[in-house]
């Protein structure tokens, strides 16, 4: 315990929360403590009181009984106007101020501190910056004039203004389409890396809380903890009925979304360059096992898929680079395992092809490498299992 | 690739609305030339009216330009004052009403001013004439009381509109009730409380005429006399007169509802 006094952040402390007229507590003296620069996600069933944990801790809800430290001090009866200019917040409404630019929407917290105007306008640039804006053009726009997807990452920049340790973001991705929403999850999560600030999340989706969490605390009516661990090992050795439940079936599939194909094996596929010949590439063709090569440009980069039948008619006149299919399925290295398959299913020799930043030809995935991967990590999880009863050694990245 | 062109149609869809939103905003020149300009016509037939014709002693009376101008600077005072009037009470009421603590206070206030409003602002008078005394001071009360519903409602009405989730994330960055009230749900409720304050200001333009049955000095006085003296000529110039003035103070707030709307709403 005491070696780990200063890497929590938040400790809550037999929180508790009554709501006038109900029979049942919201949250029932719940105690957890959250590690300084991790996302810590809270999940559950709507109605599991997720949300007034998360509120009690900023006391946009009061806790009935209960206490919460903040960085080792007691801010169960500070001055709660002070205590939220110290934690970032965003909604799944965002709530930016429509008649304020963008620029003063994100000063509330600083002009609130008094900052000076240069200091301000600075840290407004930074942000903008940060989240991917350019200050220039949206400085001064309304947040009618914004995309939601935009708006999100206002909301976000203003959350940081001040540069706070702890954030408490409910469904901040919530209110998104799918596509923007994984975008934003992902630059969330670079943008995390930077400044790893102490995140407490609240969700109701279990997969976003795989993708974004250090931790996921899942938790069941009365914002009980039905367990409180790493994503892993919420997927490897879920503790109950609940759990599994709540994971739903196809845990394996998950957690193809916690590895990465650069922390894979990549296999290779034989490639021929654009300009060779069509008797060079009948030559890699039938040196190997598979039904095509992998036609790639002069800067490596993955072209076409060519097979004997394409072979046969660049015989008869055609240019190579004309005939064979498309090289479909490219992914990066930073692609999860469960994308990769994604794109896997639907390309043609259920095969990804891997490629570096500047677009040129890694490797491939193939279903065995998945198939693999999956193998490997639940014995990886059930061995570290077994010493944890008694140490915990991990998390010393 | 998706990213830019994603940025690509919030650039655009972003460019229509800053192009649209002046518009909506505001009107073009003519939209605010044509009523003071259509005003001035009908002042300019009114005088064409009065100098070509022969008046009879009561008429010239009461028709004189400095006897009218001053009935129209009391008539305005009247209708300045008692909007004035409503404007300091009706809009700290409608705030009061819409805070949590006040909630269960709202149902019998709001019985309290519909009375103001139910009571035909003539019976009003009377009573206010009988009870307290003649002239201004009755008719400013009588009026405000007749209009501040209508103000405190939309006050009202203004507050609750706000976003709850902005309220929600400007409380979360730890702004004070106050600033809340003061910077988010005033500047937000405007354009509502704005639209009370301008129903309240016409409707106590044209009211105010009423000030005459219990010597206010105003517009109806022209109204009043010529129906006494049996000169119908003096009633008909009186309420051309009013209806100028009452058209005149709406195109003014209206202006002003144009200008006070804060920007990027």
């Amino acid at each position: 315990m005491t070696d780990s006094a200063g890497t929590i952040e938040i400790r809550l402390e037999d929180l508790s929360k009554r709501f006038p007229g109900q029979k049942e507590p919201a949250v029932e003296s719940l105690s957890m403590e959250i590690p300084k620069g991790e996302i810590v996600i809270l999940v559950g069933p709507s109605g599991c009181g997720k949300t007034t944990t998360m509120k009690m801790i900023n006391r946009i809800i009061e806790p009935t009984s209960g206490r919460i430290f903040l960085d080792g001090e007691d801010v169960t009866k500070v001055n709660p106007d002070h205590l939220r200019r110290r934690i970032g917040y965003v909604i799944q409404q965002i709530g930016l101020f429509p008649h304020q630019t963008i620029a003063e929407n994100i000063a509330t917290v600083p002009k609130m501190l008094d900052w000076d105007k240069k200091k301000i306008a600075d840290r407004v640039e930074e942000l903008l910056e940060m989240v991917g804006m350019d200050p220039g053009q949206y400085r001064d726009r309304y947040p009618k004039e914004l995309s939601g997807g935009q708006r999100q990452r206002v909301g976000v920049a203003r959350a940081m203004s001040a540069d706070p340790d702890v954030m408490l973001m409910d469904e901040p991705f919530g209110a998104i389409d799918p596509i923007t929403r994984d975008r934003l999850q992902n630059e969330f999560l670079r943008l995390q890396e930077d400044i790893k600030k102490t995140i407490i999340f609240v969700t109701h989706d279990i997969d976003e809380a795989i993708k974004m969490g250090d931790r996921i605390a899942i938790l069941k009516e009365r914002s009980q903890i039905a367990q409180f661990d790493t994503p892993e090992r919420i997927l490897v050795n879920p503790a109950d009925d609940f759990v599994a439940d709540f994971i739903g079936r196809g845990a394996s599939l998950k957690r193809l979304s916690l590895s990465r194909v650069r922390d894979v094996e990549l296999h290779q596929w034989p490639t021929a360059q654009e300009g060779a010949s069509p008797d060079e590439v009948r030559r890699v063709l039938d040196a190997s096992d598979k039904s095509a090569v992998l036609l790639l440009d002069s800067q490596q980069r993955p072209l076409r898929w060519v097979n004997a039948d394409h072979l046969g008619r660049a015989d008869g006149g055609h240019e190579l680079s004309k005939l064979g299919l498309p090289a479909e399925a490219v992914v990066q290295p930073n692609a999860t395992l469960s994308d990769t398959l994604n794109e896997m299913i639907t390309a043609r020799y259920s095969t990804a092809i891997v490629v570096d930043a500047d677009r040129a030809y890694q490797g491939i995935v193939d279903i065995d490498t998945i198939n693999e991967t999956v193998r490997t990590m639940r014995e990886a999880e059930r061995g570290r299992l077994r010493p944890e009863q008694t140490a915990d050694e991990e998390d010393g990245q | 690739m998706p990213d830019t062109e994603q940025s690509n149609l919030d650039q655009k869809t972003a460019a229509l609305v800053a192009r649209g939103a002046p518009a909506g905003r505001r009107r073009s020149l003519l939209g605010y030339l044509f009523m003071p300009v259509a005003l001035g016509i009908v002042l300019v037939l009114v005088w064409l009216s009065i100098s070509s014709r022969e008046l009879d002693a009561a008429e010239q009376n009461r028709l004189a330009l400095d006897y009218i101008l001053r009935m129209t600077w009391a008539h305005i005072l009247l209708t300045l004052a008692s909007t004035a009037l409503v404007l300091l009470i009706a809009i700290p009421v409608g705030i009061i009403l819409t805070r949590p603590f006040a909630r269960t206070m709202t149902p019998p206030a709001i019985a309290f001013f519909n009375i103001g409003q139910a009571v035909p602002t003539i019976g009003l008078l009377a009573i206010f004439a009988i009870a307290w005394q003649f002239g201004f001071f009755p008719t400013v009360v009588a009026l405000a009381a007749y209009t501040s519903l209508i103000v405190v409602r939309n006050t009202m009405v203004g507050l609750r509109q706000v976003d709850a989730s902005v309220i929600e994330s400007a409380r979360g960055m730890g702004m004070t009730k106050i600033s809340v009230l003061s910077r988010i749900e005033l500047p937000l409720a405007v354009p509502v409380i704005m639209a009370g304050l301008r129903t309240a200001l016409t409707i106590n333009v044209g009211t105010a005429t009423l000030g005459a049955f219990i010597g206010a000095d105003c517009l109806g006085r022209l109204i009043v006399s010529g129906f006494s003296g049996n000169r119908p000529y003096i009633t008909i110039i009186g309420g051309i007169l009013v209806a100028v003035l009452a058209l005149l103070v709406d195109y003014l707030a209206g202006i002003a509802e144009d200008f006070l709307r804060p920007k990027g709403l």
